[in-house]
């Protein structure tokens, strides 16, 4: 996120002009109200038309992965998705007959391109960019009418056999069992299905979970899921555009006019990790040191309460614990000379002449201190998100790190919860619930928001805080850094009190 | 999902290959720079401990020179090529003194280098991941990398023709070869692009892993590195499973699987289409053949009912070999706690009751007649509440739990992930990665595969026995063609390696037949010209 450095030699082709002003004006026809945006835009805009539809859709992005990040359902997230889509991006059927149907579609195809050029810099942009355009999609598709749907689909050439009604009845055993109807009635609910066979590749999530039955290298999908096919070629168009466009953008000339625009937009698609890279105290007031910490632990959340606990119990982590709790700690503010000394000490079983050969690089290593020039030009790495928790390096025998909500049995999280004293049932049987249902935010949050009731009740009494500041954490920082302002809210006036973060 | 430990962390390791990379007087050692050496911290007293793993850095302010010269540091990266695959790690029973000389006149090292001279498949191998005669992209491009004996590895290795990689190997002596993906351009050239983009993985034979040590909840005969022909059955079992669903479901046909050396196996899949597909693809593949899986040591069988195709099919495979392999052999019920674990899958409270007293009134019955009990006791006892369906789904869980493969996913996910060669030897046992015949795969014995000790012993015999009869036969021939033939009988001919190699030469055959196809095929599309030209096979 925060290396953005194209180098730009001059006097080359300017691929964003090409893009917006060749060939020569022709205005773009838009019969439908999905669009795969294979066409670049062709029409004249102004500048401030250029940043205003770049931010909108932005807003609408940027709110959607944050739904994914709080694992809002499909459905939740249209509910909460409309009122901005309705503001920000405005998308009606033909069927509407609105006068201002062209407009919008013009802002959809145009603000889209715009944030390809914004977001093709670097290979983490480019994947973010394209799932979170997916989702817009996807939220698209599923609301679209079925019949301009189905239009719209036709026209993509997907290259759909359909299978015959032949082959429906020789496979209908197999069949069957993908639609669910294993047992009983089921050779007339395939007949009535609408099936189509496409290689294997191009359906990878299907084959992945089993829901299409596959031989000899073709998948069978169900007129229901086929709507995972047309993501996946959006998806896969979007990728290779903008690996296109990746590819064309160090030639930009840098005296462009739209230059700073596109780097202002990059920089305000700021991932969650982003936030704490600083490392400056994350809150006012608290004393970040070595030997402080095991103070300041009662505001972690569980995953850094355990890994803390582990580290004290064994005087050791493993290499991956050791990274998610170093990262975590340089985002509370703990700086490198404490950390230094914090490593140094809990390690309390190996010389120093160990410590200084197996670890003390590493940790320098987090800060940005040592290794290559990006990694100090961007002061090391960013502390983990819970997503980045959730789904990179799940935890083996003896790790220490990860997402108890998510990693832990139930057993021992309900002993880790307990011994955090997390005693009440209804909560616990709350947790239980969540992390059946594979919302561990939500778990995570419920245990927050048990632990700090009487000061949230206050704060909100007070107005300390908006709603909005007590949004779903998304952060393990974040969750740190709100329980420390929230149980230490006598000792601050509340003009110190920031939690716009 | 990762049931090892993770692999040697890559912070620790980027320091671990300037540490391993120790002065080197010969020039060889130019290739090896921080980032591309992966440290292979061998401590062999240590092995088990997580510690093995850790770094060594000399010089704090040497491993940061070092570091400028890196662009980037990604964590991922960093270890997206090792393998994890344990079971080829070194042995706690190689001495360090051994493994740390690069000494010519050692043993170990004079036996490596009469077997890459007389009897590695350089010819075969080469045209396995070339395709073709002449040498094409698909070889040039490909990435090997060579562990050598002073620890370090040699990644991003690359060979022209057959004949450099062969001189290459004969003048390093690595104890160990990976092999790893086709690049869009010279692997050793990569330095020279800017963009990820420029310089990619494009092409690797999709791969798999299975390792008995992740059976070890369910084998009761063996454990950790050790084998026998009664538990290597999981591998059978396995790779029947496994071979049929990627024919029948996916459509390949070039399968080969290799003998890990000591207690797996890996499949290498080489159609064209299966070497082109994307970590997605790569990924979802994995995610098809993932029925048992499980966190923190309990593993779990989780699928949907009805059953998919690919599943009922693999029961019914599977079935005979849980009763005769598994219940009748391993007898894993025997102890009164894999007693209970059983009975807790048990959906009925009444069954599981009535089972309980039988099987405590009973000590040391038999895993086979438990099983039979379940039903037995079902139908009699007779509870009101049970739902018979609810008990086969139940059954047919405990049938799976017990034989369906366990997959190292970390090795099919990626497509840059490198795999040991098939042909080299394991360090730890002496005995050669060799090709399994899967239509004879019941014959095969781990514990009979040919070892390089054992080689080399067998080349001597022949020269005191076949050898001389075959002169003999000669003689009798006459001056003439024959004489010829026996001239050209090739070292490996002489041994037990004979009959792999010779699978492994069909299995090429076949592989370069269909590519060749295929390829006529294109160009035929493309051009709109009938003309075949067919080079000369050189077989
Ligand atoms: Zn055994």
């Amino acid at each position: 996120m925060n290396r953005i450095d194209v180098k730009r030699p001059r006097n080359v082709l300017d691929h964003r002009k090409k893009q917006f002003a060749d060939p020569a004006y022709k205005e773009s026809q838009y019969p439908h109200r999905l669009n795969f945006y294979s066409t670049p835009p062709t029409a004249d805009i102004t500048l401030e038309q250029f940043e205003q539809w770049a931010i909108d859709r932005l807003r609408v992005l940027a709110e959607l992965e944050a739904c994914s990040f709080r694992n809002k359902t499909p459905a939740e997230t249209a509910l909460h998705m409309k009122p901005l889509l309705d503001k920000y991006l405005p998308l009606d059927a033909t069927s509407s007959n609105n006068s201002k149907l062209h407009l919008q579609r013009q802002k959809d195809h145009y603000s889209h391109f715009i944030l390809r050029l914004a977001f093709a810099t670097t290979e983490d942009l480019r994947r973010r960019f394209t799932r979170v355009e997916t989702m817009l999609f996807r939220l698209r598709f599923q609301g679209d009418d079925s019949r301009e749907r189905a239009a719209f689909v036709r026209t993509l050439n997907l290259d759909w056999e359909p299978v015959s009604e032949d082959e429906k009845r020789a496979l209908s055993p197999q069949l069957a069992t993908t639609i669910g109807f294993g047992y009983g009635k089921r050779a007339q609910q395939v007949l009535d299905e609408d099936w189509c066979k496409v290689d294997w590749m191009r359906v990878p999530d299907l084959v992945e979970s089993r829901k299409v039955y596959v031989k000899a290298g073709k998948a069978y999908v169900p007129g229901r899921e086929q709507q995972s096919m047309v993501l996946n070629a959006y998806t896969k168009r979007l990728e290779e555009a903008l690996e296109l466009t990746a590819r064309a953008l160090p030639r930009l000339d840098e005296d462009d006019r739209l230059t700073p625009i596109l780097n202002h937009l990059s920089k305000n698609f700021v991932a969650p990790d982003a936030g704490y890279t600083g490392t400056g105290s994350a809150v006012e007031g608290a004393e970040i040191s070595a030997r402080n910490i095991d103070a300041l632990s009662q505001h972690f959340p569980m995953c850094m309460t355990h890994l803390h606990r582990s580290l004290r119990r064994d005087a050791h982590l493993k290499h991956f614990g050791r990274l998610q709790y170093s990262l975590f700690l340089k985002g509370i503010g703990l700086n490198l000379e404490e950390a230094l000394v914090f490593w140094r000490s809990s390690f309390s079983k190996i010389t120093d002449d160990t410590f200084n050969k197996e670890y003390r690089y590493n940790v320098r290593h987090v800060y940005g201190d040592v290794g290559g020039d990006s990694n100090r030009r961007s002061g090391g790495y960013s502390p983990y998100s819970c997503q980045r928790i959730l789904t990179e390096h799940a935890p083996g025998p003896g790790d220490a790190h990860g997402c108890p909500y998510r990693h832990f049995t139930l057993e021992n999280l309900g002993t880790l919860l307990r011994a955090s004293g997390v005693t009440d049932r209804a909560v616990l049987q709350g947790v239980k619930e969540d992390t059946e249902n594979q919302k561990y935010h939500l778990a995570c949050n419920r245990v927050f928001e048990h632990l700090h009731k009487t000061e949230i009740k206050r704060a909100k009494d007070d107005g300390v805080m908006t709603a909005a500041q007590l949004e779903t954490i998304v952060h393990p920082n974040e969750y740190f850094k709100r329980s420390y302002l929230l149980k230490n809210m006598d000792k601050k006036t509340q003009k110190d009190v920031k939690m716009e973060g | 999902m990762p049931h090892s430990d993770p692999s040697p962390s890559p912070m620790e390791e980027e320091v671990a290959a300037v540490a391993g990379s120790s002065p080197q007087p010969e020039e060889d050692f130019v290739m090896v720079e921080a980032g591309e050496v992966q440290g292979v911290v061998e401590k062999p007293t240590t092995a088990a401990e997580p510690a093995s793993a850790q770094a060594k850095a000399d010089e704090d302010t040497e491993v940061e020179i070092q570091q400028e010269k890196k662009t980037e540091v990604k964590l991922e990266d960093l270890f997206a090529g090792m393998d994890s695959d344990d079971d080829d790690e070194f042995p706690s029973s190689s001495k360090p003194q051994e493994s740390r000389s690069a000494d010519t006149s050692d043993a170990s090292f004079e036996l490596l280098r009469i077997y890459y001279q007389r009897f590695f498949p350089w010819r075969y191998m080469f045209q396995w991941l070339n395709h073709s005669p002449v040498p094409t992209n698909d070889f040039k491009h490909r990435e090997f990398s060579l562990w050598l004996h002073n620890d370090a590895v040699m990644r991003y290795q690359s060979y022209n023709t057959s004949d450099l990689f062969r001189k290459d190997v004969m003048r390093l002596m690595p104890r160990r070869i990976e092999i790893g993906p086709v690049y869009t351009a010279d692997p050793r050239d990569r330095k020279m692009f800017r963009t990820s983009t420029a310089f990619q993985p494009i092409a690797k034979e999709l791969c798999f892993d299975i390792d008995l040590t992740d059976y070890d909840d369910i084998r009761t005969c063996c454990d950790k590195a050790n084998i026998c022909n009664k538990c290597w059955q999981f591998t059978t079992m396995a790779i029947k499973v496994l071979d049929t669903a990627l024919r029948e479901d996916f459509g390949y046909n070039h399968i080969m699987w290799v003998y890990s050396g000591r207690r797996g196996v890996h499949a290498w899949v080489c159609d064209k289409k299966a070497r082109a597909l994307n970590d997605q693809q790569r990924k979802a593949i994995t995610g098809y053949f993932e029925v048992v899986s499980g966190k923190q040591g309990g593993k779990k069988v989780n699928i949907r009912r009805p059953l998919h195709p690919h599943l009922s099919r693999s029961l019914d495979i599977l079935k005979d070999h849980f009763l005769k392999d598994v219940l009748a052999v391993q007898d894993p019920w025997q102890t009164p706690e894999k007693a209970e674990a059983l009975l807790q899958q048990i959906p009925d409270t009444e069954l599981r009751e009535a089972l309980r007293k039988k099987w405590e009134a009973s000590p040391g019955r038999a895993s086979t007649s438990k099983w039979a009990d379940i039903d037995a006791l079902a139908q009699t006892s007779a509870s009101s509440a049970l739902d018979s369906k609810d008990l086969l789904d139940a059954k047919q869980d405990i049938v799976l739990e017990h034989t369906y493969p366990r997959l190292d996913a970390a090795v099919s996910q990626k497509l840059n992930h490198l795999l040991k060669s098939p042909f080299v030897i394991h360090p730890g046992t002496g005995r050669i990665c060799v090709p399994i015949d899967k239509d004879r795969l019941d014959e095969f014995d781990p514990l009979d595969v040919p070892t390089l000790q054992g080689l080399v012993k067998e080349i001597d015999e022949w020269v005191e026995t076949d050898g001389a009869a075959a002169m003999a036969a000669v003689d009798v021939a006459g001056p003439g063609g024959s004489s010829q033939d026996v001239k050209h009988v090739q070292d490996w001919e002489k041994t037990s390696l004979k009959p792999y190699i010779e699978y492994f030469r069909s299995f090429v055959t076949a592989l370069m037949k269909d590519e060749r196809a295929a390829t006529v095929k294109r160009e035929r599309e493309e051009d709109g010209d009938v003309e075949i030209k067919v080079e000369s096979m050189d077989f």
